[in-house]
């Protein structure tokens, strides 16, 4: 386990990394990249069991990231873990790199599945949680999914799914930014009362504050104790960590300028918040 | 020959010997397992299977998580639903991660009849064809539909396998085994190639029939793998009869005769004629008088050989 400020420093790295390797291809989703940044890495450095030098052992935790438009964030998650060399973050979205513009798991062994069109995630997932259990093997599943993306249809399907076949290995996390590519989630489409809904769907639910170590540790706790399907609303900041990003849809999915980018890159290492 | 059996009995054949040969083989289901017979291997093997209820995007990717856990999915459900809802989940889920999962496009073509419209998978073939990684492949009856299924689990990645409800003549004997990626030549012939899928293979065989009376020689290809598409066999007849006639009950946008056109304009420039439903809607009919009302007869088939040879 990792301290609180080992873990503080950890995505205050990841977060630059993030920076850098959108303002290297030129484009990417930073909003939703930076509100991810502690969960993945609460996952990948507290919670899950996994092996980096042997990214397809078979007695990992898998992670499914559903919002796969978040890979910035997940790929330099994978680099600083030991799943492979920072360097390559620097080939992120150009051709022939392995560090496609949504997660691609043929190229890259670290990911579980290849995401990116919403709504997908918690279904592969489910599968997983099947497949493990008929496998007799007790590993746990994660999935991550985006706010926006609940209004997919498919993830009511996948979470009727879970409960009816009891998957209790398995824990989704939603990344409640509460922004989505067009504007502020309640505008765009509600999709409160969330925790009425999950809890509707027969799913264990507790709330989260998404930035917070703490929090976080103690909400994937309970999910491992739960007997049922568990889902942790992650309250979250999209941009978070870059003042005019914070809040904003104008940052979903654009690239800064260089004087944004050193704006951003001086913010994000004074920390702020 | 005569026989008439629904092929959709040679899928349920095919899943129940592929489960008892091997344990890595799961059946998913979306509440249509008691239509399409597949809720037998519920009974014997109820661990393996999954009914996922009414919701088919649900079911295909729950496939490619349970495929990436080292499992062969057989996903059945109606091919309309199938190829159109869950298309995304197919190519974002299972092609892109080409996965081995099997997906079962049941009641294909008009087979599905009185249903009507809304039912009838007319656009399968394409739908399918179009996703890399994708095989797809069109059983003529229900043995070679059982051997369809058997075959899929010699191939990795994913297959599309088309089968549908109304009782077809039976063209294959038990044992004769599908390669994917092969044809089979059921006639040789001197003037006109007949290809065909599915279905319309038995009524390639009739129209080649009706032209030997007249006095032409067609030959009658069994183009079961739409996708890969036997190439060398098409051309290798395409290039001796100099004449092709494509029948399917589908589209005439992107099925059998799209493929087969696909590969014709490329090499061999051939007449093509093609037998298919015309760019409409089908509606509620017996297959039989659906069959009659899109011209997907023995009769329109030698008609347009006989057209092509002018």
């Amino acid at each position: 386990m990792m301290d609180n400020t080992q873990l503080l420093e950890l995505s205050m790295r990841i977060r630059m990394d993030v920076l850098e390797m959108i303002r290297a291809a030129g484009s990417g989703h930073p909003g939703g990249s930076f509100s991810a940044v502690e969960i993945l890495v609460e996952l990948y450095w507290n919670v899950m069991n996994v092996r980096p030098g042997e990214p397809r052992w078979n007695g990992r935790d898998k992670f499914i990231l559903s919002k796969g438009h978040a890979c910035p964030a997940l790929y330099s998650v994978l680099a600083r873990r030991g799943y492979f060399d920072p360097s390559e973050l620097s080939t992120f979205r150009k051709l022939g790199s392995r560090l496609q513009g949504h997660p691609n798991m043929l190229n890259l062994q670290g990911l579980d599945a290849s995401t990116g069109s919403l709504g997908h995630g918690l279904s592969i997932a489910c599968g997983l949680a099947h497949g493990m259990r008929l496998n007799k093997n007790n590993n746990r599943v994660y999935c991550l999914l985006g706010d926006g993306e609940l209004q997919e249809g498919s993830v009511w399907e996948a979470a009727m799914t879970a409960s009816h076949y009891n998957l209790q290995h398995l824990t989704a996390i939603v990344d409640r930014n509460r922004v989505q590519l067009d504007g502020n989630v309640s505008e765009v489409m509600e999709i409160e009362p969330l925790v009425d809904k999950w809890l509707a769907f027969g799913w264990d639910v507790i709330v989260a504050e998404g930035h917070s170590f703490p929090s976080l540790e103690k909400a994937f706790e309970h999910c491992r104790e739960t007997p049922y399907p568990s889902v942790i609303i992650a309250n979250t900041v999209k941009g978070k960590g870059v003042s005019f990003m914070e809040g904003t849809c104008k940052w979903h999915g654009r690239c800064p300028d260089e004087e944004e980018y050193d704006t951003a890159l001086r913010e994000i290492r004074e920390g702020l918040s | 020959m005569n026989n008439l059996k629904a092929t959709k009995e040679g899928y349920v054949e095919g899943i129940l010997q592929a489960g008892r040969e091997n344990s890595r083989v799961v059946v998913i289901e979306g509440d249509v397992s008691r239509s399409i017979g597949s809720s037998s291997f519920g009974e014997e093997f109820p661990e393996r299977f999954f009914n996922l209820g009414v919701s088919e995007q649900d079911m295909l990717g729950e496939a490619a998580g349970l495929a990436l856990e080292g499992f062969i999915p057989f996903v059945g459900t109606y091919g309309v639903f199938v190829a159109g809802r869950a298309w995304d989940q197919i190519r974002t889920d299972i092609c892109y991660m080409n996965l081995d999962v099997r997906i079962g496009g049941a009641h294909g073509g008009i087979s599905v009849g009185p249903d009507g419209a809304t039912h009838q998978a007319l656009e399968d073939i394409a739908l399918m064809r179009v996703l890399p990684n994708m095989k797809v492949l069109v059983p003529a009856d229900s043995n070679q539909t059982k051997a369809s299924v058997l075959a899929s689990l010699n191939t990795g990645g994913p297959v599309f396998i088309r089968f549908g409800r109304d009782p077809v003549p039976q063209v294959y004997g038990m044992e004769e085994p599908v390669r994917i990626g092969r044809g089979n030549l059921l006639e040789e012939g001197n003037d006109v190639t007949l290809v065909a899928c599915g279905v319309m293979v038995s009524i390639s065989l009739e129209a080649s029939s009706i032209l030997r009376k007249k006095g032409i020689s067609a030959g009658v290809i069994d183009m079961v793998s739409v996708k890969p598409i036997d190439r060398e066999l098409l051309l290798e007849q395409a290039g001796s009869t100099g004449a092709v006639v494509v029948a399917e009950d589908h589209q005439i946008s992107g099925g059998l005769f799209g493929a087969v056109a696909e590969v014709l304009a490329l090499e061999l420039p051939v007449p093509v004629a093609s037998i298919a439903v015309p760019d409409s809607f089908g509606t509620s009919g017996s297959p039989f008088e659906l069959r009659d009302r899109f011209g997907l007869t023995s009769t329109a088939i030698a008609e347009n050989a006989e057209r092509l040879l002018g």
